[in-house]
């Protein structure tokens, strides 16, 4: 092959140039006198329906932060990116926020497998993620710090209200298939075994993502809680498939009073979207709800519907889970004087912060939160009246201790363990990256 | 044959890009410190890797969609079936710093409470073996494929529509948790390859280095093929398939042939992608994602090789850029953009690039005539 | 584990928050039955509450309507089973329960609300008619219900209906009690059947009483009562007999023998619903993907055009019946049935604008409309975004499109689905008419057939083609009016259906509507029959198995297209 080289190089030149030009576009640009934060939620795709909110969220708290003063005499600057529901975007994103924009500290992720794709960046770059969102535990990072709820924080509560004051003997686990709804349905399924439940009195099905058509397995449902015995359904059903399987259940006559479904993911969000007439009746557990009365709620409820200029907007549990990770990250931050992530990590653990929903959530040295859990009834107007709650807050639980490989594996990030992955039998830390 | 030269022109600029950007970026990460200014972030170079594995995978689907007229809308498969592979070496890699810390298992399927290492995951701890894997699943998928699909002279559109049905048919049955890689969540939490840390500079530049090679091979070794005298049949059966037919030649090995040649190369990038992203999981399989390579190769202007590479990178550039500077706003841009480049330039970018050539020699000659 | 103190302490006190704050219309939220700690609290709260009303209200309405109206859940349900005793308190109980007694804050009473233009219509609680006053929507507040409560106060309505004066109300009110018959229930029933004279009712109450004989202790009415009650489709009746079939269940070996033949001639009987349900299931499922792909088989199937933007054209139809609702919200039903030629129109015209602004410049170039088409719909999810926010939408399914038709205990059909399903053949029949009977029909296919030749015939081949693009367009609108009803109206709406659309049409073989209908239907009662076996998801991952073997056998789909055009 041959190739006119002297009369190319200028071209050859400009286009390596060029690209040189791409790569480098990477000035650390962190001025004197703000602070950074990153807030990585998905503004398009699949997942834009759910994390928009929390962007939403994070810009208000950086607000109003911002109005008092802001942060140890600078302001906060919010540096938002749009990871687009693409999962290996997430990492590069938070990349791109860690080492280009030098944020403090990120606040995002709503699925699991977005957490999982930036979890090594987090790790090697040594950041800060605030992760808002209930989840399914077997992990904790020391980068990463979970204000949203742990099995045990939502489901195990949920279980225990059904069979005790409801008096549910069999069981319908439907979820999505995936590692969230796979992992809660096996901790359940061990915890209603242990409770002394029979295997045929539990159902475990698992659809996918953005399933329509419900018809077989809403039919399927109400089979199986016709033996006879009262029957409930625990439902991991995520997100976009929930409208179409509350419509079937509502169209086939299942009503709440037969068989109640208990939703982990059902929140005064999605509820917004749906036609609640189906609803009405069925159950979610969560840690917060909009309808909780309390001068902190009345005052946060009014602070959203200002800043959206909405008065319709409603509040939910994951915008608690940032409202309260925010604000522990400031504590946190004013406590170690310094954004330095090491000194922020350390400083985090311990502090508290009070609740919206009452009692007060204190950082726990396995970077999980203690909360309240809150079961309510969904009502026409797409609102929870909470029916049952716990006495006091729940501490979050990494590892599940009804599941017996994570049983005798524990997180603490103090010394002398200072480990997520600490096995109290081999007095090992596993499974990390340093 | 004034017209191939400067088709060449264009070609040899971008194969000099390519060099360029292969060479001088591992290598000033090699003698500059960190805080030189000569010091390419991670974050640029795990980026620049990453457009290089798509520029590769679009090379691969404009082999067969720009040269062989079949319009493939599931190349991401063959990508992310190469991808698992090396996914599944890396997951094996891992060992015994997994979670749960079994040296067999990988977290998910301990957690999935499987006793055992399911049949096809057995030897993927070798690393040949996985690179053998990497060309092989992509290309053995393709093989049947295709041997069923030409031979029953399945064309046009319902081709395309049927590697959709297959590549959607994938995403549903590796979101499937029973399916043993991963479901929703893929693989992911690479340790090591070959015994280096994953994340370590050198590692990363060692990726680009690779990525950026493979990728000049593959375009130096498409041309080849293209200018071969198979490549001729291949262009003469896109444009007319019936009469080279008639005139004896077996159209359907032909085809096959550049299928399955184009779905290795895909794995190849889906390879090559795995460890500088850091993680596979099924959305790679999705329909939308095969589109998108789609476009990149009618952005940068089908059937030229190169405009493949340059399409993939400025569209992907183009993302990355957008979703940081305008977050709310950057579907507009890129749908906006790609209506105008199938609106106005029919032939892509290098389309474009072509005709402000042709027209600056025309100036040049018009120039030269006496008015 | 590690920190855990809290855990298993799930013990239910009011937090002290809540206690001590001024007592609110909701004060009592947090509540449980179940600890006595609990119950001493409640006993103050109560003495606090009660005083509180007596301060606010100052004179003495009947003791349960306050009950009612402010009380927690507990006193809630007390105040219902107190308010069952007098069947003067029929109407309100059961505006109870429909969701509109509502609390009029300014009169500190219990009303009936209904809405109107303003906000709410009130009126007297206990007759339902004489109006009151028309108020802002803040000027009351609802009263909400539980579980727990709603199914006392079925029980109660049931109770007080009995001897109601419409046969229908009786019957609804005998399966209300039946329901988990009580002693109390089961004199109410022998009472009422004495007096009834109409046959459904009475077949209800009997079997009730069947129900209860059998699990009684005298032999014959025990023997009797299996042999009424195999012969009926009654779920509570088919578990009895179930539980007594069991080894080992039953003392009387002559009980269980009878009852086990008597399960195995209902489980027959339920082996053909089951049949009839999974056909209908198909049927409804075949129905969604005809509506979804029926538009794509005319911009597709005839013009030739990838149009990726079809889904977003659905979107836009489904987020048309939201605009309507918004604006019509007190005729939900109406609103739905005008979206109809509405989104007809907007999708049409949207699909007139892409067709006259991108396509017409890509004719010839099929892959390259893809490319465009692609671009439309990245642009017109984000418009969506924009406009109506990422959140989905809620659209309201109209009363008489809810619920089921109960055939009986174990079959009942969906009316939702019954109604996309007949909607779908009127839309498909009604499409086939427009392209066989009318002129534009005929244009249509003649410039599919050979433009060249359909222009020299003087056949405006552009304005036909924007016609046909606007018509494909309109219809997938229309079948977005559809989806609103069983599926998320929001941004991602479009692309769940397209991938699945496209199948459709190529299955059924390009640019043949029939064949799209027929594909449609047999790929939904394939997943449905495959499902029960497979699972949902191995159930479709079969199905795009099959229709890529399929299309290797026949390449161009079950009804191919002949002739000249066949080549493209």
């Amino acid at each position: 092959m041959k190739i006119a080289f002297n009369p190319l190089r200028k071209l050859a030149l400009t286009a390596a140039l060029s690209s040189l030009l791409l790569a480098s576009v990477t000035p650390a640009r962190a001025e004197d006198g703000t602070i950074k934060v990153g807030v990585l939620h998905s503004l398009s795709g699949t997942m834009a329906i759910s994390e928009t909110t929390l962007k939403d969220t994070m810009l208000m708290l950086i607000d109003e932060q911002n109005k008092k003063g802001g942060l140890l005499g600078k302001k906060l600057e919010a540096v938002v990116v749009d990871p687009a529901s693409d999962w290996p975007l997430f990492a590069e994103k938070a990349r791109e926020l860690l080492t280009k924009d030098k944020v403090a500290s990120i606040f995002g992720c709503w699925t699991s497998v977005s957490r999982k794709s930036v979890l090594p960046v987090i790790e090697e770059l040594n950041g800060i993620l605030f992760y808002p969102v209930q989840y399914e535990g077997e992990e904790s990072s020391k980068n990463v710090f979970y204000t949203g709820a742990a099995p045990n924080q939502q489901a195990i509560p949920a279980v225990d209200y059904l069979m005790n004051d409801l008096k549910v003997e069999r069981w319908i686990l439907a979820g999505t298939d995936y590692v969230y709804p796979r992992t809660t349905n096996k901790i359940l399924e061990a915890y209603l075994k242990a409770k002394g439940v029979k295997e045929k009195d539990i159902m475990i099905n698992y659809t996918p993502f953005g399933h329509s058509d419900w018809q077989s397995i809403v039919a399927d449902i109400k089979k199986f809680g016709s033996a006879g015995k009262k029957t409930a359904v625990v439902s991991t059903i995520n997100g976009d498939a929930n409208i179409p399987f509350y419509k079937e259940l509502g169209n086939q006559g299942v009503s709440a009073e037969d068989i109640p479904v208990v939703a982990f993911s059902v929140g005064e969000e999605e509820l917004s979207g749906m036609d609640t007439k189906p609803l009405v009746g069925h159950l979610a557990a969560w840690n917060y709800f909009m309808s909780v009365d309390t001068t902190k709620n009345a005052a946060f409820i009014k602070q959203w519907q200002d800043y959206i200029k909405n008065p319709k907007r409603v509040t939910n549990d994951p915008m608690e889970a940032h409202y309260i990770g925010f604000n522990m990250w400031v504590k946190a931050v004013e406590k170690a004087g310094t954004t330095d992530p090491e000194a922020v990590q350390k400083a985090l653990i311990g502090v508290e912060f009070p609740n919206l929903t009452g009692g007060i959530a204190k950082m726990l040295p396995n970077h999980h939160i203690s909360k309240p859990v809150l079961i309510g009834e969904i009502q026409d107007d797409g609102q929870f009246v909470t029916v049952w709650q716990t006495n006091k807050v729940v501490d979050g639980d990494a590892w599940s201790d009804y599941l017996p490989e994570s049983k005798p594996i524990i997180a603490d990030w103090t010394a002398p363990i200072s480990c997520g992955n600490y096995n109290t039998k081999t007095k090992k830390c596993s499974g990390q990256n340093y | 044959m004034k017209n191939l030269l400067k088709q060449d022109k264009t070609y040899a600029s971008v194969l000099i890009a390519l060099a360029a950007v292969t060479l001088i970026i591992p290598f000033c990460n090699l003698i500059s410190s960190v805080d030189s200014p000569l010091h390419f972030s991670a974050y640029s170079v795990s980026l620049i890797g990453k457009y290089l594995c798509f520029a590769l995978l679009g090379l691969s689907l404009d082999m067969v969609w720009g040269y062989a007229g079949i319009l493939v809308l599931g190349q991401g498969a063959f990508f992310a079936l190469g991808g698992y592979a090396m996914g599944m070496y890396l997951m094996r890699q891992i060992g015994t710093r997994g979670v749960y810390g079994n040296p067999e298992l990988p977290d998910f399927m301990v957690f999935l409470n499987w006793s055992e290492l399911p049949w096809y995951w057995l030897g993927f701890e070798n690393f040949g073996f996985a690179m053998l894997m990497v060309f092989l699943a992509p290309g053995i998928l393709a093989f049947v494929f295709g041997w069923l699909a030409f031979r029953s002279r399945v064309t046009g559109v319902y081709l395309s529509i049927i590697t959709q049905a297959l590549t959607y048919a994938l995403l549903l049955a590796f979101f499937r948790n029973e399916m043993g890689f991963g479901g929703n969540n893929g693989l992911t939490d690479f340790k090591e390859i070959l015994g280096f840390n994953i994340q370590s500079e050198a590692v990363r530049s060692m990726l680009l280095l690779l990525s950026g090679l493979s990728l000049i091979g593959a375009l130096l070794l498409c041309r080849w093929i293209v200018n071969s005298k198979l490549g001729r049949v291949v262009t003469a059966i896109r444009d007319q398939e019936s009469r080279v037919r008639f005139l004896g030649y077996r159209v359907e090995l032909f085809k096959l042939w550049v299928f399955v040649f184009a779905a290795m190369l895909a794995g190849l990038a889906g390879a090559l992608y795995v460890p500088q992203v850091g993680i596979i999981n099924p959305s790679e399989f999705s329909p939308l994602n095969s589109l998108e390579i789609v476009i990149w190769v009618a952005v940068g202007g089908r059937g030229t090789l190169y405009g493949a590479i340059i399409g993939a990178v400025l569209v992907n550039y183009a993302k990355s850029v957008l979703t940081g500077l305008m977050p709310d706003a950057w579907l507009f841009c890129l749908g906006g953009a790609f209506i105008l480049v199938t609106l106005l330039l029919p032939d892509g970018i290098v389309g474009l690039l072509r005709r402000r050539i042709k027209s600056k020699s025309l100036d040049l000659s018009l120039e030269g005539e006496p008015t | 584990m590690t920190t855990n103190h809290a855990k298993n302490d799930f013990k239910t006190l009011p937090l002290p928050e809540h206690t001590a704050g001024p007592v609110r219309r909701n004060g009592g939220v947090f509540k449980s039955l179940l600890s006595l700690a609990r119950a001493a609290i409640w006993a103050l709260f109560l003495l606090t509450f009660s005083a509180n009303l007596a301060a606010q209200t100052g004179d003495d309405l009947p003791q349960p309507l306050e009950q009612l109206r402010l009380g927690s859940m507990a006193e809630r349900e007390q105040a219902i089973e107190q308010l069952a005793e007098d069947s003067r308190n029929l109407k309100l109980l059961q505006a109870l329960q429909d969701g509109q007694l509502m609390d009029w804050k300014a009169e500190s009473r219990l009303v009936i609300a209904s809405e109107s233009a303003k906000g709410y219509n009130l009126r007297d609680p206990f007759d339902g008619k004489a109006v009151l006053a028309d108020v802002e929507r803040d000027a009351v507040g609802k009263l909400n219900l539980t579980n727990k409560l709603r199914s006392v106060l079925r029980k109660a309505i049931g109770g007080l209906q009995l001897n109601a004066d419409s046969a229908d109300m009786r019957l609804e009110a005998v399966k209300a009690i039946a329901k988990d018959a009580d002693d109390k229930a089961l004199q109410l029933l022998r009472k009422r059947l004495e007096k009834e004279r109409d046959a459904a009712v009475l077949a209800a109450i009997q079997e009730a009483l069947w129900l209860q004989d059998l699990n009684g202790d005298d032999k014959p009415a025990r023997l009797a009562a299996i042999t009424a009650l195999k012969n009926i489709n009654n779920q509570d009746a088919y578990n009895r007999l179930r539980e007594l079939a069991e080894p080992d269940a039953e003392a009387d070996p002559e009980v269980a023998e009878q009852a086990r033949s008597a399960v195995k001639k209902i489980e027959s009987r339920l082996q053909n619903y089951a049949a009839i349900e999974t056909v209908f299931f198909g049927l409804s499922l075949g129905a969604v993907l005809v509506l979804a792909s029926i538009g794509l088989a005319i911009t597709f199937g005839v013009m030739g055009v990838i149009n990726m933007a079809h889904g977003e054209l659905m979107m836009l139809g489904a987020y048309t019946t939201y605009v309507m609702q918004q604006l019509l919200p007190e005729y939900l039903g109406t609103a739905l049935i005008i979206s109809i030629p509405m989104a007809f129109l907007v999708a049409a015209l949207v699909g007139v604008i892409i067709e006259r602004g991108i396509i017409r410049f890509l004719y010839g170039r099929p892959l390259e409309t893809l490319l465009a088409t692609f671009g439309v719909s990245l642009f017109l999810q984000q418009s969506v975004r924009s406009i109506f926010s990422p959140l989905n939408r809620s659209v309201s399914t109209p009363d008489w499109m809810s619920g089921s038709w109960q055939i009986n205990d174990f079959l009942s059909l969906t009316w939702n689905r019954f109604y996309i399903l007949i909607f779908c053949l009127l839309v498909f029949t009604a499409l086939l008419q427009i392209l066989k009977r009318t002129k534009l029909g005929l244009e249509v296919r003649a410039v599919a057939q050979n433009r060249g030749m359909a222009r020299a015939m003087g056949i405006p081949t552009a304005r036909v083609d924007a016609m046909t693009f606007g018509l494909g367009s309109g219809i997938a609108g229309v079948a977005g009016v559809a989806l609103s009803q069983i599926t998320n109206v929001g941004p991602n709406l479009g692309q769940a259906y397209i991938v699945d659309s496209f199948m459709v049409v190529v299955f059924g073989g390009v640019g043949n509507l029939f064949g799209t209908l027929v594909a449609g239907f047999s790929l939904g009662i394939a997943n449905k029959f495959l499902e029960p076996y497979a699972g949902a998801v191995l159930a479709k991952i079969l199905v795009l198995v099959f229709i890529i073997l399929f299309i290797q056998k026949k390449p161009r789909g079950l009804f191919p297209q002949k002739g000249r055009a066949a080549d493209g």
